[in-house]
């Protein structure tokens, strides 16, 4: 593959870059990226990797476009309240960069379809709203050897960290089993300031183009956190955990299920 | 005795070891029942909170779940 005119022109500032350069331009391009949930997390996520020519980005949500979304998934405007949020998704990146392809899946993400969808792709990232779906996500990377992007938010607060199954600690080996439902506030329930997501998204797909660049140090064995209020990031030492459930030496999940305690914590969208 | 908490200095009244447990009455953690704790760059089981000691110039990391991303 070699680059047109065109894309020299919009991607030179990236080309301008020496840990970047035409050859990692073309790895971008040839990247595939699977983003999880297109809403407060997923939005920054889907529109910067789309305006990086990650050449096929797949986004998988269940939900529409509501009002309240719009304080801070930006991806989505007004007028497409009620459509899909994956097509309302697509139809941003492509309107910024229309060479991209784009793979929608209108579903949510469960035992029976995500080792399917994730094995198309290259790197994954987490960007739902509930703990079944972030520990599923964990365990279905953590088997199929898929690197990804871990990303939670709540209210001001914000944590991130990349998992690289079989080298790095999983999300499991600091949470070995989810927490029981109605326990802890999350989503809708307790709020978030809208530029939240923004910060953490960016950085999750910062981890996502420099694993496809093969470029500096993936955020791997450290669980970076932030919060909005106080202004502060800290990053916390993790190790792989020796009695970790699925990437320990003696695991107890060998197949993906559903935590189905887990799943009415947020009733997965409303 | 000192310990660096969630990456500050913070000191409790006790000068012997206290098991985990207590540590977390203490410094009145939140959500004790739910909460990750890591000692010293070790993530403890949760069973063993009763049975892990803090002793002065420890350091203590509470993790929490962060469920939200929408």
């Amino acid at each position: 593959m070699k680059l047109s005119e065109e894309q020299i022109t919009r991607y030179s500032r990236h080309i301008l870059l020496k840990e970047v350069g035409g050859k990692g331009q073309k790895k971008l391009l040839e990247g595939r990226v699977l983003i999880i949930g297109a809403g407060g997390l997923g939005s920054p996520i889907a529109l910067y990797l789309a305006a990086a020519g990650v050449g096929t980005i797949g986004i998988a949500d269940a939900d529409e476009v509501d009002l309240s979304n719009l304080q801070r998934q930006v991806i989505h405007t007004t007028p497409d309240v009620g459509k899909a949020k994956v097509l309302s998704a697509k139809e941003t990146m492509l309107a910024i960069n229309p060479e991209l392809t784009v793979n929608t899946y209108e579903t949510w993400v469960s035992a029976e379809n995500i080792a399917g969808m994730i094995a198309d792709y290259d790197f994954i990232i987490d960007g739902t709203d509930n703990f079944a779906a972030k520990f599923l996500i964990n365990d279905a990377c953590v088997l199929a050897g898929k690197p990804y992007s871990h990303g939670g938010i709540l209210q001001f607060d914000g944590q991130t960290m990349t998992i690289k199954p079989g080298e790095s600690p999983c999300y499991r080996c600091i949470f070995p089993e989810p927490p029981p439902k109605d326990v802890i506030p999350t989503c809708s329930r307790a709020g978030v300031i809208g530029v939240l997501p923004g910060v953490l998204g960016t950085l999750q797909a910062t981890e996502a183009i420099k694993y496809l660049l093969g470029a500096g140090d993936l955020l791997t064995g450290r669980l970076l956190t932030y919060n909005a209020l106080r202004m502060r990031f800290r990053e916390i030492p993790v190790k792989k955990s020796a009695k970790c459930p699925i990437c320990g030496d003696h695991p107890t999940i060998t197949e993906l299920k559903d935590e189905l305690e887990a799943m009415t914590v947020c009733d997965l969208g409303h | 005795m000192n310990l660096t908490v969630n990456g500050k200095p913070a000191s409790i009244a006790e000068e012997n070891p206290v098991p985990v447990s207590q540590l977390l009455e203490l410094l009145r953690v939140e959500q004790r029942e739910y909460v990750t704790v890591e000692l010293n760059g070790d993530i403890l089981d949760r069973g063993d909170f009763d049975g892990a000691t803090v002793k002065d110039g420890d350091n203590v990391e509470f993790l929490y779940f962060m469920g939200g991303g929408r």
